[in-house]
């Protein structure tokens, strides 16, 4: 079954074409790029390259994976939009999965691992795997301090993802390599279960754990100065 | 007829998520959905509240507008969607659903300027817009002028607001009544019970010292302060606040400004047809105004009825039709969604 994965919940935007079978889940066509400030830009492309590459058509899509974030929300949204839209017009099941699931599952290798994202104002999306690459904490939105000490409290002995490498010296934990930003197959295998089985597709509702930013006109300052 | 481009319109710039359908300069589907009631509260639009509900939105939306048209996207020409000017993430949602729908349906996509879909809604209303034409939008968030000389390619600004758009003058202007917001249906409404010359509030950039430099522009700051001066005064004073009348003195100025305004632009261009959207133009006073003073001159307004005046689909959907009929090349799937578009660009 021919899957088209997006995700946009870090400044990497990433679409690729994977084939999921009862075997596995490969890796067809795939583009990432870095940038925080173009994921409006980027995505639609990548997806249309990925296609043109592997030589298929969007109707021969199966199901369409999506990143649901945590991610700073304007780029966050780019990829859910993209997805739920294919979806529909395609009639086929859009499925969500927690962005950072993309960078700690595939992480981890027998002990509990912390993988991290930019959060921006100082902040990281977080949450923890444990040996065998279930989430056991999180997904949430903290200062690294904090991070760092629900870290220990888990016996955390290693940290992935963006957000790790940006504020390691607080975090004070062995950095892993790979993978630095969501990964397109492993987001796929995390949602092959729902593939295969022709699971009804979600909404693909943003994890996105802050509340928005509102000043309330009780607040505000009268007309005159 | 048939072979008239069917085009679908996306509109996300502000807190109405709107997908239209339109066959030529007819109108097959208008669906909509408002996050209003959300910013109420807030005395004003609140974007990230705007763009999370565009996200929950689009796809029931589009669903509606396709059972009402009666057609599968399948079916359609080509996918037109706002993509500036407008609040960035909220305009960023509608591009990317424009291109996911492009994408999936193998669809040419039109990125479009927004003021100028203000412009092309009335064609659907009225049919063709005679070119040149003039143009005043007036909403909650622009102000503008325009000399349309050719709808599918470019349009000249001859003036804008240069503080408040009109649309936020009713706001604050119904605030400090204690009146709901959005302010423009509660402000026409009390005025209709109150008298337009019980108050005579200043008309900004209409002194004969303005003419040089500010023919065509607008401001509304100083109309606001005065309506605030006169109210507070009276509070002060312990007096009842005559909210018909204030109301009716303020719609009056507001009125009186943009209709000489965009008069003058018709004559000294020599133009008959004098086009007027934006959420402002469902105002029943600027409509009456218009009509009234243009007649004398002999010149024809046009004013699309109120649930087009007011930002939709069928907008965008209408301009996007209009591109098409005329071979203007799609966007390509780099599209941005611009917050600033200039008024210059009517496709992207
Ligand atoms: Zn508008």
């Amino acid at each position: 079954m021919l899957v088209l994965v997006v995700d946009s919940s870090t400044p990497a935007v990433t679409a690729a074409l994977v084939e999921v079978s009862a075997g596995g889940v490969t890796s067809r066509a795939h583009r990432c790029r870095v940038d925080a400030r173009a994921h409006g830009e980027l995505l639609a492309p990548q997806v249309d390259a990925v296609l043109a590459e592997a030589d298929v058509r969007p109707r021969d899509l199966a199901a369409i994976v999506a990143g649901l974030g945590p991610g700073p929300f304007t780029g966050l949204r780019v990829g859910l939009v993209t997805a739920a839209t294919m979806g529909q017009v395609l009639g086929v099941p859009a499925y969500g999965v927690c962005s950072l699931d993309g960078i700690g599952h595939p992480a981890a290798a027998g002990e509990p691992v912390l993988a991290a994202s930019d959060a921006r104002r100082r902040e990281v999306y977080w949450a923890v795997y444990d040996g065998a690459g279930e989430r056991i904490s999180g997904p949430d939105v903290d200062a690294p301090a904090v991070v760092a000490e629900r870290a220990r409290e888990l016996a955390v002995t290693a940290a992935v993802g963006d957000g790790a490498h940006r504020y390691a010296e607080v975090l004070g934990l062995p950095l892993r390599a790979e993978p630095r930003y969501p990964d397109a197959t492993a987001l796929a295998a995390l949602a092959a279960g729902r593939i295969r089985a022709g699971a009804p597709g979600e909404a693909l509702t943003p994890l996105y754990l802050r509340r928005p930013d509102a000043v309330a006109a009780a607040t505000r300052k009268p007309v005159l100065p | 007829m048939a072979d008239e481009p069917l085009v679908l319109g996306i509109e996300t710039s502000c807190d109405e998520t709107g997908v239209g359908v339109v066959r030529g300069h007819t109108l097959l589907a208008d669906a909509l959905a408002s996050s209003v009631d959300q910013h109420a509260r807030f005395g004003g639009v609140v974007p990230e509240v705007a763009s999370r509900a565009h996200l929950e939105a689009i796809v029931p939306t589009m669903d509606r507008a396709l059972r009402e048209a009666g057609v599968s996207i399948a079916d359609v020409d080509a996918i037109a969607v706002t993509s500036g000017p407008g609040l960035a993430g909220a305009l960023l949602v509608g591009v990317a659903a424009a291109k996911g729908y492009a994408l999936a349906a193998e669809k040419p996509v039109y990125g479009v300027n927004h003021l100028a879909a203000h412009v092309a809604v009335d064609t659907l209303e009225h049919g063709p817009l005679p070119e040149p034409a003039i143009a005043l939008l007036v909403s909650g968030g622009h102000s503008s002028l325009l000399l349309v000389d050719d709808l599918a390619r470019g349009v000249t600004p001859l003036g804008a607001t240069i503080d408040d758009a009109a649309g936020e003058a009713f706001d604050k202007v119904a605030r400090l009544l204690g009146l709901p917001f959005p302010g423009g249906p509660h402000i026409d409404g009390q005025a209709r019970a109150g008298d337009p010359a019980a108050i005579a509030f200043p008309r900004g950039l209409t002194a004969p010292k303005d003419q040089a430099a500010h023919r065509y522009d607008f401001s509304f700051s100083g109309l606001k302060t005065a309506v605030a001066r006169w109210v507070e005064a009276r509070q002060r004073a312990g007096e009842p606040v005559p909210v018909a009348d204030v109301a009716a003195s303020f719609q009056e100025a507001v009125c009186d400004v943009l209709t000489v305004k965009a008069l003058d632009a018709c004559r000294a261009n020599g133009i008959g047809t004098l086009v007027v959207g934006g959420g402002v133009a469902a105002n029943s006073r600027l409509r009456a105004m218009a009509e009234h003073r243009a007649a004398k001159h002999g010149i024809r307004v046009r004013v699309p009825r109120p649930k087009l005046c007011t930002d939709n689909g069928a907008m965008v959907a209408a301009l996007g039709s209009h591109l098409v009929a005329a071979g203007v090349a799609p966007s390509r799937l780099d599209l941005p969604a611009d917050s600033a578009l200039p008024l210059t660009t009517v496709s992207v």
